[in-house]
């Protein structure tokens, strides 16, 4: 059934061309019927050239070119065709195509964690490729490995040769899986959602390293993600996809700056930016009480504990004191470490502080007795991070959003719990006839909002999002901030907000408090922290985020913050961000910077505000 | 591509059928040809095991002089051959099904009873308690059962399958302790867990609405595949002498005095082997589509 393909682009076709993708369909056949994934997807991909491909999960990107390569389970039909520097993938046998994965096709995965063997060393997964596809001897690919690893900006290259996956940070890991897809100097490289499980400041670093590849060796690359803040910065061309279908291709400026499809014309406007007015304006509360005060509140995790020996102490959120007034919402951002997590979770006294005290309208929460503490959750809900894994797979989506109700309100009967169910699924824009269905049934952002009805039916005073959308694609996740924003002044809860995204932050958050390696840097007005960040790492941060401008993208990625924040285990002597600030000097060593007042209500953590 | 983006398609396209998760096990479970055969083959035997005997003249323990270890076929009143004191192997080999099977399943449930309850109590609590009680497991391992058994006999009735119970299924617990440990502490730290505790929940509670129906997918496989073993069990037991005495006959004891005619009378071992290595099959083929059925991401 190959049928013309309507959305062909008139491009002449060369030698250039590294990938051609003609009029390509996926299909699969399952128990409820054959599911067409992908039809009619024509692209190409020159030398030298970045193709990025945008859309929502299930629009079809990963499984075009996971089809050309061959890696889609049995029950997938393709069609079409595509040509690889004249060969036809399609038609291909498997020892053929193992031939050229890995070698003339590299890729790079989302989750560098499950892509990674966890029991071999990472000298031994780069070396294996180049035994396996280039014949080199052991010795040679090794010392080729840590090549590799030099030229993917690892640091510290001989040490981590040694290493386990297990032993690196995310961002490490994705640059070993871009070794990997490098080690065979491919002539194209795909790279499926690089960037998405990884914070905004490695995200950064990783496309800019993505982006120097592409200009230093030449190679093609196709870029697939649901953000357009990352295609800005690397990709020349974008393909935006929707139901299996190419809607629109075009150069990048051209579909960031004047798209023609009204879908991508949506994405574009909803792409987070940091614009001056998209921001929350602190509203004036001065006569509003006080809510929710922490005070030098610490986190102190002990690791390595066995039988005989000690365990060390990890301080994860270390002193934080904030207060929040009630129907206020504060963000709280930072990198992965930067113990946002742990400081939520430690509001909710779901872990137990271990100093400090977390006071929620005068009642101090470590210290209430088990019983009225579980009482007390009524008003002080969660939403999380997985919006899956937060939901109890054997339950029915109506149970799941019963079981506070069960709790705190138990004089009600079955029917009245229904009726109650039902208003709270349409409350965040569920139909009510979800109730009957189990989680996995149901797509990331409807399983949030299932995770958002269950934390709002008891009309909580307090709630407390961590990091609600970081597993959702940029669609959805405005989706969910903007019900979020809605709930919020509809019922005027107060809201703690986490996040590593500012952008994201800016869009709910009156106030902003800005974490590193669990100590407060920086405490302030949304508005006036967006406009003049004063710590250096919150600029940092800013400017990490990815913006859907073609102009400015390209120029940010490459001042990217360099480095990744010290072990929370080890932290550094004075001010902890000292080793990765552009601006440190000898007294940033010596002493820890206090907590000073800096005009306005903002407060800042670091010497040299006042000069920077 | 399920990996591909963190909220994937494909789990949206699998799950097009909506339906509940035992349902689509079950459904699973029914499609899959081999799973069928072993569990059509069980019913069959189980069926056989109970009304087989009343179709018979023969009593499990009646002599028939006439007739001393008759192969199969020779007398038409004895369908499966006798034993050397002339009892109906049909009907010997039947008793001993029954008696194998009834001990292994109430065995199997009293030690996942046991093991259930205090695995996901010590896993869930954790700390100390999690360490006192699993290092009390540890001591009742690392005791040789075949002792506790023999002490156990000797000590009471030879033979009596009360006895006979508390020895397997006090072996038996054990492992599958440590597995709903396991579980358990996987399970703790999923975030639904978390949200329970969120909303208010007792730690009681907690365990009963949502770790123990969570845990219930891996231990009904373990459970099937645990029938077998303890079959296997009191079937050496028996061999050996400790466990079910004659003239009560189960498929160990058997095949014990089987093996020793297995040079005149050969037929006296097979058929309760057959039986046996029909029943381990069957069983060890319904755990495996057990399995299968009740993870969808095999598919």
């Amino acid at each position: 059934m190959r049928s013309i393909p309507v959305n062909a682009e008139v491009t002449p076709q060369g030698p250039a061309q590294v990938l051609r993708l003609c009029g390509l369909a996926v299909s699969f056949t399952t128990p409820a019927g054959v599911v067409c994934a992908a039809s009619d997807v024509s692209l190409q991909v020159a030398r030298g050239e970045c193709l990025g491909v945008v859309g929502e999960s299930g629009a079809g990107k990963s499984v075009s070119f996971l089809a050309l390569l061959g890696l889609l389970p049995p029950n997938a039909r393709v069609q079409g065709a595509a040509q690889f520097c004249g060969t036809e993938l399609l038609r291909a046998g498997p020892r053929a195509l193992e031939r050229l994965r890995g070698a003339a096709i590299g890729m790079v995965f989302q989750d560098p964690m499950t892509s990674l063997t966890p029991h071999l060393r990472i000298g031994e997964q780069i070396a294996e490729v180049l035994v396996h596809h280039r014949k080199l001897s052991w010795a040679a690919a090794r010392a080729r490995a840590q090549q590799l690893l030099t030229r993917v900006h690892v640091t510290d290259p001989a040490h981590r040769m040694a290493q386990y996956p297990h032993e690196l940070s995310g961002g490490m890991r994705q640059r070993v899986m871009i070794a990997i897809a490098l080690a065979c100097e491919p002539q194209l490289l795909i790279a499926d959602e690089p960037t998405t499980s990884l914070d905004v400041t490695i995200q950064a670093q990783i496309l800019a390293l993505l982006a120097e590849l592409k200009r230093e060796q030449g190679m093609a690359m196709v870029l697939i993600t649901h953000d357009l803040g990352a295609v800005a910065g690397v990709a020349d061309r974008v393909a935006v996809m929707r139901g299996g279908r190419v809607i629109e291709t075009g150069a990048v400026a051209a579909i960031l700056n004047a798209p023609h499809d009204p879908y991508t014309q949506a994405l574009v406007r909803n792409a987070p930016r940091l614009t001056a007015s998209a921001g929350v304006t602190q509203a004036a509360r001065g006569q509003e009480a006080v809510a929710l005060t922490l005070t030098d509140v610490s986190v102190e995790f002990s690791v390595g504990a066995r039988w005989f020996g000690r365990a060390a102490a990890l301080s994860a959120v270390n002193a934080v004191s904030f207060e929040l007034r009630a129907g206020e919402s504060l963000g709280v951002v930072g990198e992965s470490g930067a113990g946002k997590s742990t400081l939520a979770r430690a509001v909710l006294q779901l872990l137990k502080p271990s100093s400090g005290r977390v006071v929620w309208m005068g009642a101090a929460l470590g210290e209430l007795p088990a019983g009225e503490l579980r009482a007390l959750r009524r008003d002080l809900q969660i939403i999380f991070q997985d919006p899956l894994a937060s939901l109890d797979p054997r339950r029915t989506v109506g149970e799941i959003v019963a079981e506070p109700l069960r709790v705190h309100a138990p004089e009600l009967d079955a029917p009245a719990r229904g009726l109650e169910v039902d208003a709270a699924l349409r409350r965040v824009g569920l139909p009510a006839t979800l109730a009957g269905r189990y989680p996995h049934e149901l797509s990331g952002g409807e399983c949030q909002r299932v995770g958002i009805a269950r934390a709002m039916i008891v009309k909580p005073r307090l709630l407390v999002c961590d990091e609600p959308v970081s597993a959702l694609d940029t669609p959805t996740q405005q989706q969910i901030v903007t019900l979020l924003a809605q709930l919020q002044c509809e019922s005027g809860l107060s809201l703690v907000f986490v996040s590593h995204n500012l952008a994201l932050v800016q869009r709910l958050c009156e106030r902003v408090l800005v974490l590193y390696l669990g100590r407060m840097m920086e405490l302030a007005p949304a508005q006036s922290l967006y406009a003049r960040p004063l710590h250096p790492y919150t600029r940092e941060l800013l400017s990490a985020v990815p913006l859907p401008d073609p102009q400015l993208q390209p120029a940010r990625l490459a001042r990217a913050l360099p480095g990744e924040p010290p072990s929370p285990l080890n932290p550094p002597s004075g001010c902890v961000y000292r080793t990765r600030c552009p601006h440190a000097v000898a007294v940033c060593q010596q002493r820890v910077p206090a907590w000073e007042l800096a005009g306005g209500d903002r407060q800042v953590a670091c010497h040299r505000w006042r000069e920077l | 591509m399920a990996g591909s983006t963190r909220v994937c398609g494909m789990s949206e396209v699998l799950a097009a059928a909506q339906a509940g998760l035992w349902r689509r096990a079950g459904r699973r479970l029914a499609s899959a040809r081999g799973t069928r055969l072993a569990l059509t083959v069980l019913i069959l035997i189980a069926l056989l095991a109970v009304i087989g005997p009343w179709f018979s003249p023969w009593a499990f323990d009646q002599l028939d002089w006439q007739h001393l270890a008759v192969p199969p076929g020779h007398v038409a009143a004895h369908w499966l051959g006798t034993d050397r004191l002339g009892r109906d192997l049909f009907v010997r080999t039947l008793y001993g099904v029954r008696l194998s099977l009834l001990i292994s399943v109430l065995a199997s449930l009293v030690s996942l009873v046991i093991g259930v309850a205090w695995g996901a109590v010590a896993g869930f609590a954790g700390g100390r308690t999690d360490e006192w009680m699993m290092r009390f497991v540890d001591v009742l391992y690392s005791l040789p059962y075949l002792f506790i058994v023999i002490i156990l006999t000797t000590l009471f009735q030879r033979g009596s399958i009360g006895v006979l119970l508390i020895a397997i299924g006090a072996v038996g617990w054990l492992t599958t302790a440590r597995i709903v440990r396991g579980e358990t502490l996987a399970l703790k730290r999923r975030e639904f867990i978390e949200a329970a505790r969120a909303t208010g929940l007792t730690p009681a509670a907690i365990l009963g609405r949502h770790i123990v129906p969570n845990l219930l997918g891996p231990v009904a496989v373990y459970a099937t595949l645990t029938i077998p073993q303890m079959i296997i069990f009191e079937s050496f037991l028996s061999f050996l002498g400790l466990g079910v005495q004659e003239p009560h006959a189960s498929l160990g004891n058997l095949i014990n005095v089987g093996a020793q005619e297995m040079q005149s009378a050969p037929w006296m071992l097979l058929v309760p082997a057959l039986f046996l290595v029909t029943l381990l099959v069957c069983l060890n083929l319904l755990g495996d589509g057990l399995r299968d059925a009740l993870d969808p991401r095999e598919r």
